[in-house]
């Protein structure tokens, strides 16, 4: 059980405390609802732009690390397709330091020209170490857009391509900034050594003053229902051949999404799991395999990927992995690989409080979705999950006509 | 409301104070020696089995880490499947892991299952078997793992690096090669395991919930004189052989960036030297606002990422600088990278840059043992060298009382580019 309070500026920034006080650290943990999502199809790649650029310094403080590197502090930063947050931990004392940091750049950025093209380079490496100068690290970049048609989605938070992330000009910078980065867009979890008294008066001290934002409402295009099955087949310069299935499901909103998520666990959490057992261990056909959900907020994709085995065809290897699949449409699991999986998220959840960051980004996550209590009731959802539930959820999304195949195939063979 | 000014830092706090608690030790009947970290509020509880069996210790290429990985694959009562379905029912977690100097098997449980876990462990490390058929499977999926992360330049850059620092005969600069797999049979698995997995070359570290009942029921699976082994398990020290040339490449045609590495033998965490060194190393390479990233990722955006670290090993240690660049500024890179070594030579950390690596590295260690887990590895970080907690207290001694004297003379022995060696993966 993880007790938190909830109170709200007149600003409408959302703030939660949670106190733990076995620590000495103080953590904050700033999320903004924004995500690649959020982007103009015409400049994808641009949140996670941003995210670089938060660290360019804000209007009164020109360097951003500096100053809390000074008072013994640490941070960093992720960006989704969902949501870009934000998170430092610091000696619990001196908490104040984090709230002017993070207040600043909330209010407004320094904009510099120079800390744009630099981290536009920046950005342009990391577009090639991670995705391109990598053996599958394209994968995703040709996987999204078969399984999207519409909903932004289709899109990797890295963008489309390095282009959009060259054109980049400071007024997008500018406008993104206005729109996406203000209190009423945000919530903000403090977590540790810290007291809630203490926690409202810097909030009110370095957060109250800064103006609301517009009401962003979201909009989106709506994915249409998959029709008919979809592939692709692509040659690389990779040594061995590779599978990736991504079915359409729920949305992580849904009460289902609890139930796709034990799929998952049932077909590939641990050693004992059924893919590890069949297709990698008894019939050797890849090297290896995993089941997953991409848990994305809207509605997303349970992707299924392996390596073959040499000598391993692409429609063995298809065939294996959809007879499986087909098992769970036509046999319940039994009561004991259920009760495993649940034992299994009931440890989990247990060994993911040790951390105050990890509590914290759960909180912050757990609120946007609805309510940050979420945090301790989702270990209650899993387990009400029953046996007639897998299998109706199973026959739903596996289908032909629900997913997209992509065959990655190595050019030496 | 009043108005504040927000050019202005609110007052801080250095950190004076850093509370860790301490390891406990008791020893099992057998004499394994049991430290724990009794902290943490949740009821769960971490056991890690150490065993003196790295690479180190191992006679032919892949016999550390083999045993290691199959370790869990089948013993003589259970088979691979029966010991993965008793660990995930129970949620628990089963981790191994091997090092230069150790191995490790790590059961992760809740405290309420700790009764039904500990058993298999028991299993796993008295009685692993290696079976033929789990054997081949392994070796077939981890060739191919193999001829992957050979296309990745870091990776490449990471194997080669060592082996030049240390030689190929030496058991830190091993290069594993394709051919090693097909040398791996159930006979050196046999010999390695019942050599170095055995009670005395056993330590146990323990943290989270400790109560006395863990006690009980490790004497019990694990207290007994059944699996004490009377060889000795000393190895011989292994002579060094750096590559005498300065400068290597290893070409990749179609690479898009490069990957560099630069750095030299050092010594351990016992070296008189070591703490001060890593207080430079970390102006040097070693955090986000260190003059590399500051320089060549910052300034220049010719990379993703810079650092630089110094590693310390029972037997030895090395320095390094890390990085994946363009390749068309990958001579530029380099050129940075000494110049700010040189720049540490010539010139005396400014006092501002000095307090706020002070700071930083006591928040660092704050957050570093901070809960069960991490105060239980920063005791093995002291206990692999036998050390003793006073280690610490000359830790923050060292970095509070460091003056840029010290550090420029420190940079004027060991930041010699002639004595560097450096590689790049990919094109120059």
């Amino acid at each position: 059980m993880i007790k938190f309070k909830r109170f709200e500026l007149e600003n409408g920034l959302r703030i939660i405390v949670h106190q733990d006080k076995s620590t000495p650290l103080a953590c904050l943990n700033i999320l903004y609802d924004v995500g690649a999502r959020d982007e103009n199809p015409e400049q994808t790649g641009f949140a996670h732009l941003f995210e670089h650029l938060m660290f360019g310094g804000s209007v009164n403080i020109p360097s951003y690390d500096e100053p809390l590197q000074r008072v013994g502090g640490e941070n960093n930063a992720f960006t989704t397709n969902d949501i870009t947050n934000y998170y430092l931990t610091l000696p619990a004392e001196n908490l104040e330091t984090g709230f002017w940091l993070e207040s600043d750049r909330m209010l407004s950025l320094a904009f510099s020209e120079k800390s744009l093209e630099v981290q536009r380079n920046v950005v342009i490496e990391e577009f090639k170490q991670r995705y391109l100068n990598q053996p599958y690290g394209d994968v995703w970049l040709l996987l999204r857009p078969m399984a999207y048609k519409v909903h932004p989605y289709l899109w990797d938070t890295i963008g489309k391509e390095i282009s959009h992330i060259e054109n980049a000009k400071i007024a997008d910078v500018k406008n993104f900034f206005a729109k996406f980065y203000c209190p009423n867009n945000a919530i903000m979890v403090v977590a540790g050594n810290v007291e809630l008294d203490e926690v409202k008066r810097l909030a009110e001290k370095y957060f109250a003053s800064i103006p609301k934002g517009p009401d962003n409402k979201r909009n989106l295009p709506i994915e249409p229902f998959q029709t008919e099955a979809r592939s692709l087949t692509v040659e690389r310069d990779v040594p061995v051949d590779a599978i990736y299935k991504a079915y359409h499901m729920c949305s992580r909103y849904d009460k289902e999404y609890y139930t796709i998520d034990l799929i998952s666990d049932v077909l590939s959490q641990g050693n004992s799991s059924r893919l590890h057992n069949t297709l990698i261990k008894s019939k050797k056909l890849f090297s290896d395999l995993h089941a997953y959900v991409m848990g994305d907020f809207d509605k997303g994709l349970f992707v299924v990927s392996g390596k073959l085995s040499k000598g391993v065809t692409m429609e063995e290897a298809d065939n294996a992995i959809m007879e499986e699949l087909e098992k769970l449409k036509s046999e319940f699991v039994s009561n004991n690989e259920l009760t495993k999986v649940k034992n299994k998220v009931e440890a989990t959840h247990v060994f993911g409080e040790v951390e105050v960051l990890n509590k914290a980004t759960n909180l912050a996550v757990s609120e946007l979705l609805g309510n940050a209590d979420i945090i301790n009731n989702e270990v209650g959802k899993y387990l009400s999950v029953t046996i007639e539930q897998i299998k109706e959820q199973a026959n739903l999304i596996f289908r032909k006509e629900n997913c997209s195949t992509l065959y990655y195939k190595s050019k030496n063979n | 409301m009043h108005t504040i000014d927000r050019k202005i830092s609110p007052a801080f706090k250095t950190v004076e104070k850093i509370e860790m608690i301490k390891a406990s030790e008791v020893r099992l009947n057998n004499k394994i020696p049991v430290y724990s970290i009794n902290a943490g509020s949740q009821e769960l509880i971490r056991i890690e089995f150490l065993f003196s069996a790295g690479m180190y210790q191992q006679e032919v290429p892949l016999q550390a880490t083999t045993v290691n990985a199959m370790i869990e694959e089948g013993t003589s009562k259970l088979n691979a499947s029966q010991i993965a379905d008793m660990v995930d029912y129970y949620g628990a977690f089963l981790e191994t892991g091997v090092s230069q100097d150790s191995a490790s098997v790590v059961l992760y449980t809740l405290n309420k299952h700790l009764n039904a876990t500990l058993p298999v462990l028991e299993q796993i490390i008295k009685n692993s078997v290696f079976p033929q058929q789990e054997l081949d499977t392994h070796i077939r999926n981890k060739k191919q793992k193999f001829h992957v992360n050979n296309q990745k330049v870091a990776i490449l850059a990471r194997k080669r690096f060592t082996e030049l620092l240390f030689g190929e005969k030496h058991p830190y600069g091993i290069n594993v090669k394709e051919t090693d797999f097909d040398a791996v049979n159930r006979e050196m698995l046999n010999n390695f395991y019942s050599k170095y997995y055995r009670a005395n070359s056993c330590k146990i570290i323990l943290a989270g919930k400790v109560n006395d009942d863990v006690f009980t029921l490790l004497n019990n699976h694990f207290g007994g004189n059944d699996w004490v082994a009377q060889n000795d398990l000393g190895r011989k020290k292994i002579e060094i052989f750096s590559d005498s040339q300065h400068q290597h490449l290893v070409h990749k045609h179609d690479a898009l960036q490069s990957a560099i590495r630069i750095g030299k033998i050092m010594f351990n965490k016992t070296h008189p030297d070591f703490q001060k060194f890593q207080f430079l190393n970390t102006v040097f390479g070693g955090y986000f606002g260190s003059r590399l990233m500051s320089n060549i990722r910052e300034d220049k955006g010719y990379t993703y990422g810079i650092g630089s670290g110094l590693v310390s090993l029972k037997n030895s240690g090395y320095f390094f600088i890390s990085t994946e660049v363009g390749v068309d500024v990958c001579k530029n890179a380099i050129d940075e990278i000494y110049f700010e070594m040189n720049r540490l030579r010539e010139e005396l950390v400014p006092q501002e840059e000095l307090e706020l690596v002070k700071n930083y590295l006591l928040g660092t260690f704050l957050r570093s043992v901070d809960g069960p887990f991490s105060m239980a590895d920063r005791f093995k970080g002291i206990m692999e060298y036998d050390l003793d907690y006073d280690y610490f207290d000359k830790y923050i001694e060292t970095i509070k009382g460091v003056s840029a004297t010290e550090l420029r003379d420190l940079a004027n022995v060991y930041f010699d580019k002639n004595s560097m060696i450096e590689l790049v993966v990919g094109k120059k």
